[in-house]
C-alpha cells in the first residue's frame, strides 16, 4: 500500500503503543536551547534520572546570546545564569554543545542543518515551536515543551497520537519579487492561524521542487504560524545535495547507501492523505501582515482591512482589536506605512541566501534617516560565509548594523527591543503584541527584500517598485 | 511513579474572555529568563494586567472578587503560539488547575495534560452561560467532570469535549508518560538498532 513520508517515518520510529492510545515515538535526533531545557534537566534530576542517548542531543545556545556583546559574563545577570545552566548541564550528561567558542554557534533551526545534523527520514524533537523548520529535509519535527524535553532526555522517546497529513501543492514559478516566505504568508492567510491543527502538512508541487533548502526551510518553519505542529518536503536531489560534505552527514562508503535509503522515505506516488490543498504559484504576491496574528496578512497592493468588510463577528472583533494594538487606519493602502525599525535575521530568515538577495538590491542604497536597522546572521557560520563574500560591507555601508549569530529582535529576549510603540518591518515569524520586547511594539511580517525596501523609503514599500525588480 | 487520577475539578471560575490568546499574551517573553518554572505565577498575563510602571490594569484576574479561582474560562484558539512550557506552567502556578475553552492550540493542550491541567472544549454559549453565573456570583461553584464530559454549576449543566487519549490519561492517573515511557527503555533500544542513523 503507498505511504506517505508521515507514515513511513512514524511507523519506522514507533516503538509501541501505550496504555492511553498514544504512541511511544523514538526521537532520532534532539536539539536543545537555554530557554527550555534548564528545566527539564532540573526534573530529570529530581527523578534521578540520566540522559539516555546522550550523543542524540546537540545543544546551541540562541535565544539570550547579545548580539553585540562577546564577553562573558552577559551585562544581564539572568541572560548569563542560562547560559552557565546549559554548560554545566551539557558538561555534567555529556552533550555536544556548539557555544559560542566552537565557531559553530547559531539559531538551534539553522545549526541542525548546517551541522548535516538534520536528515531525511529522521524524528527530531526541540523545545521550540519552529522545529518544524527540520521537515524541509523529509525528516519529522516536532516542536515541544519542557516536560518533554525531558522525556526525551531520560528515555529517547515521547509519548504522541499520529497526526493527520494535508498536502499542499504549490505550482508554478513564482512571479518577480515574490519569495518563499510569501508562500508561507500567503499559506497561513488562506488555511487560517489554526487551520493546521492535528495535521502534518507536506509542502509539494513544481514550485518546490524548484526551491532551494533554504526556501524550503523558510516555509517549513512557519507550519506552526498555521497550526501545524510538523511540515516537511519530501527528500531529493537538492536535499542531497545541500547535506553532502556537512560535518554530521554520511562519510565515504556510507554515503551512497544514505542517499538510497533517505529515498525510500519519500511519499509513494498514490499516498492517502487527509486533505489537499492546491494553490498557484501565480496568484502569490509580496505579503506583510497587519495585525497581531500571521494569518492577518495581505498582498503589498492591498488595503488595510475594515471591521465593515469582516466575514463574522469573531474576524470582526479580531480586526478591531488588531488595528487599535497596531495603530493602523482601517481600509487604508498598507503601503506608506511609516516604520522606526527593519529588522533582518531570525531562523525564518537568517540565513546566507536571505543577505545574498537583500544585499543584491540594497547594495549603493542607504537606509532611510531616523530607521534602526538591524542585520542579524542566524549563526556564526552565516556571519562568516556573509563576511567572505563581503555582504556584511554592504549591509553596513547602506546602515544596517551586522550583528552576531542570535535571535535577536525575532522575540527580544536579549537586549535587542523595540522601544515603545515602534513599528518594525521585520523578516522574523511572529507578529504577536509585545513580542518584539515593547509591550506596544508594533510587527509587520515580510520577506527580506521587502524589509529592505521598508528601510531605504522609511515606510512599508514595495519592494518590486523600490528596487525595480523584473526577475527572480 | 503513581499519579493522581484527575476525574473532576472543581472550584470558581474566571472568564478571561477573547481569541487567540497567545503565549506571548500568557507569559510574555522576558519572564522566560529563569531556569526553574517557580515562580512563574506572578506574571501571567502580565503585560495585560499591568501598566509599563506595574499598577494594575482592569482585568479579570486583578478583581479581589475573583482571586482564588482555579477554572479559566476563554476562547477559541486559547494558547496559540509558541510550544514552551512556561505558558502553562504559568497558569498552573498562578493557581488554575484547569481550563475551559472553545478549542485549544495544540502544544499548548498536550503540555498542559502532562501537568495534569486538564483543557476542556465547550461551545462558545455553553462558555458564556458559565461565565455568567460566575458574574453573577464569583463564589459559585463550577464542577468539571471527566468522567461524564459535564461541567456543573448552580444548577445547570453544560456538555464539554475532550481528546478521549488525553481523557484516559487524566482520568486513570496516566497524564504524565514519563513512568511509562522508561518502562520502554528494552524496547527502545531495538527499534533505536534497526535505524541506520542510530546504529552509527
Ligand atoms: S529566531 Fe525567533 S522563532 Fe526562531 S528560534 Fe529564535 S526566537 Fe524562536
Amino acid at each position: 500500500m503507498p505511504k506517505n513520508l508521515f507514515q513511513k517515518v512514524w511507523d519506522d520510529h514507533t516503538v509501541r503503543q501505550l496504555a492511553n492510545g498514544q504512541t511511544q515515538l523514538l526521537i532520532g535526533t534532539h536539539l536543545i536551547h537555554e530557554v527550555t531545557s534548564p528545566q527539564a534537566f532540573g526534573m530529570l534530576r529530581d527523578l534521578g534520572l540520566k540522559v539516555a542517548f546522550p550523543h542524540r542531543t546537540f545543544a546551541t545556545v540562541d535565544h539570550i546570546v547579545p548580539t553585540d556583546q562577546f564577553i562573558e559574563p552577559y551585562a544581564d545577570p539572568l541572560a548569563q545564569a542560562m547560559m552557565d545552566e546549559l554548560r554545566k548541564n551539557c558538561a555534567q550528561f555529556g552533550i555536544t554543545f556548539f557555544d559560542r567558542a566552537t565557531g559553530k554557534q547559531g539559531i538551534v533551526h539553522i545549526v541542525g542543518p548546517e551541522q548535516g545534523i538534520t536528515q531525511p527520514g529522521t524524528t527530531i524533537a526541540c523545545g521550540d515551536s519552529h522545529t518544524s523548520t527540520h521537515g524541509a529535509f523529509g525528516a519529522i519535527a516536532f516542536g515541544i515543551g519542557t516536560s518533554q524535553v525531558r522525556d526525551v532526555l531520560a528515555t529517547q522517546t515521547m509519548a504522541l497520537g499520529e497526526l493527520k497529513v494535508r498536502r499542499i501543492e504549490v505550482n508554478g514559478k513564482l512571479p518577480p519579487g515574490v519569495y518563499a516566505k510569501d508562500v508561507i504568508l500567503h499559506i497561513i492567510r488562506m488555511l487560517g492561524v489554526n487551520g493546521g491543527t492535528g495535521f502534518a502538512y507536506e509542502y509539494a508541487g513544481s514550485t518546490f521542487d524548484g526551491f532551494s533548502m533554504e526556501e524550503r526551510m523558510t516555509v517549513c518553519n512557519m507550519s506552526i504560524e498555521g497550526g501545524a505542529r510538523v511540515g516537511y518536503v519530501n527528500p531529493d536531489e537538492t536535499t542531497f545535495a545541500y547535506l553532502k560534505g556537512r560535518p554530521y552527514a554520511p562519510k565515504a562508503a556510507n554515503w551512497d547507501t544514505a542517499v538510497s535509503h533517505w529515498k525510500s522515505f519519500a511519499s509513494d506516488p498514490g499516498a492517502p492523505y487527509d486533505d489537499v490543498v492546491k494553490i498557484n504559484a501565480a496568484d502569490i504576491a509580496p505579503s506583510v501582515t497587519w495585525g497581531i496574528n500571521p494569518g492577518q496578512g495581505i498582498s503589498i497592493s492591498e488595503n488595510i482591512p475594515s471591521p465593515e468588510t469582516a466575514t463574522s463577528a469573531d474576524d470582526k472583533a479580531g480586526i478591531i482589536e488588531a488595528l487599535a494594538y497596531m495603530k493602523l487606519p482601517a481600509g487604508a493602502p498598507i503601503k506608506g506605512t511609516k516604520i522606526n525599525v527593519a529588522f533582518l535575521g531570525s531562523c525564518t530568515n537568517g540565513r546566507l541566501s536571505d543577505f545574498q538577495e537583500v544585499a543584491k538590491y540594497i547594495k549603493g542604497r542607504k537606509v532611510a534617516p531616523g530607521i534602526k536597522a538591524i542585520a542579524v546572521p542566524g549563526s556564526q557560520i552565516v556571519a562568516l560565509q556573509c563576511e567572505k563574500l563581503g555582504l556584511d560591507k554592504i549591509l553596513s555601508e547602506a546602515g544596517f548594523e551586522w550583528r552576531a549569530a542570535g535571535c535577536s529582535m525575532c522575540l527580544a529576549m536579549n537586549p535587542d527591543k523595540l522601544i515603545g510603540d515602534q513599528l518594525c518591518a521585520s523578516s522574523s515569524n511572529r507578529n504577536f503584541k509585545g513580542r518584539q520586547g515593547s509591550t506596544t511594539g508594533r510587527t509587520i511580517l515580510m520577506s527580506p527584500v521587502m524589509v529592505a525596501a521598508a528601510a531605504v523609503m522609511g515606510q512599508i514599500a514595495d519592494a518590486r517598485e523600490v528596487f525595480s525588480v523584473t526577475q527572480n | 511513579m503513581a499519579l493522581a487520577k484527575i476525574t473532576s475539578v472543581f472550584g470558581r471560575a474566571v472568564n478571561v474572555p477573547g481569541n487567540d490568546i497567545d503565549t506571548d499574551r500568557i507569559i510574555p517573553a522576558r519572564f522566560m529568563k529563569c531556569v526553574t518554572f517557580d515562580g512563574l505565577g506572578e506574571f501571567l498575563f502580565y503585560d495585560v494586567r499591568k501598566q509599563l510602571d506595574g499598577t494594575e490594569k482592569s482585568h479579570p484576574l486583578n478583581e479581589p472578587r475573583f482571586k482564588g479561582a482555579t477554572i479559566l474560562l476563554s476562547g477559541a484558539n486559547f494558547g496559540c503560539g509558541s510550544s514552551r512550557e512556561h505558558a502553562p506552567q504559568a497558569i498552573a502556578k498562578y493557581g488554575f488547575k484547569a481550563v475551559i475553552a472553545e478549542n485549544f492550540a495544540e502544544i499548548f493542550f498536550g503540555n498542559s495534560t502532562t501537568l495534569g491541567m486538564p483543557c476542556v472544549t465547550a461551545s462558545r454559549e455553553d462558555i458564556a452561560k458559565i461565565s455568567a453565573f460566575t458574574e453573577a456570583d464569583p463564589q459559585g461553584e463550577v464542577a468539571i467532570d471527566l468522567v461524564k464530559l459535564e461541567v456543573r454549576f448552580g444548577g445547570q449543566t453544560v456538555k464539554i469535549a475532550q481528546r478521549e487519549s488525553a481523557r484516559n490519561a487524566l482520568v486513570n492517573g496516566r497524564w504524565d508518560a514519563i513512568g511509562e515511557l522508561i518502562d520502554g527503555l528494552p524496547a527502545v533500544k531495538i527499534t533505536a538498532g534497526k535505524l541506520p542513523y542510530l546504529a552509527a
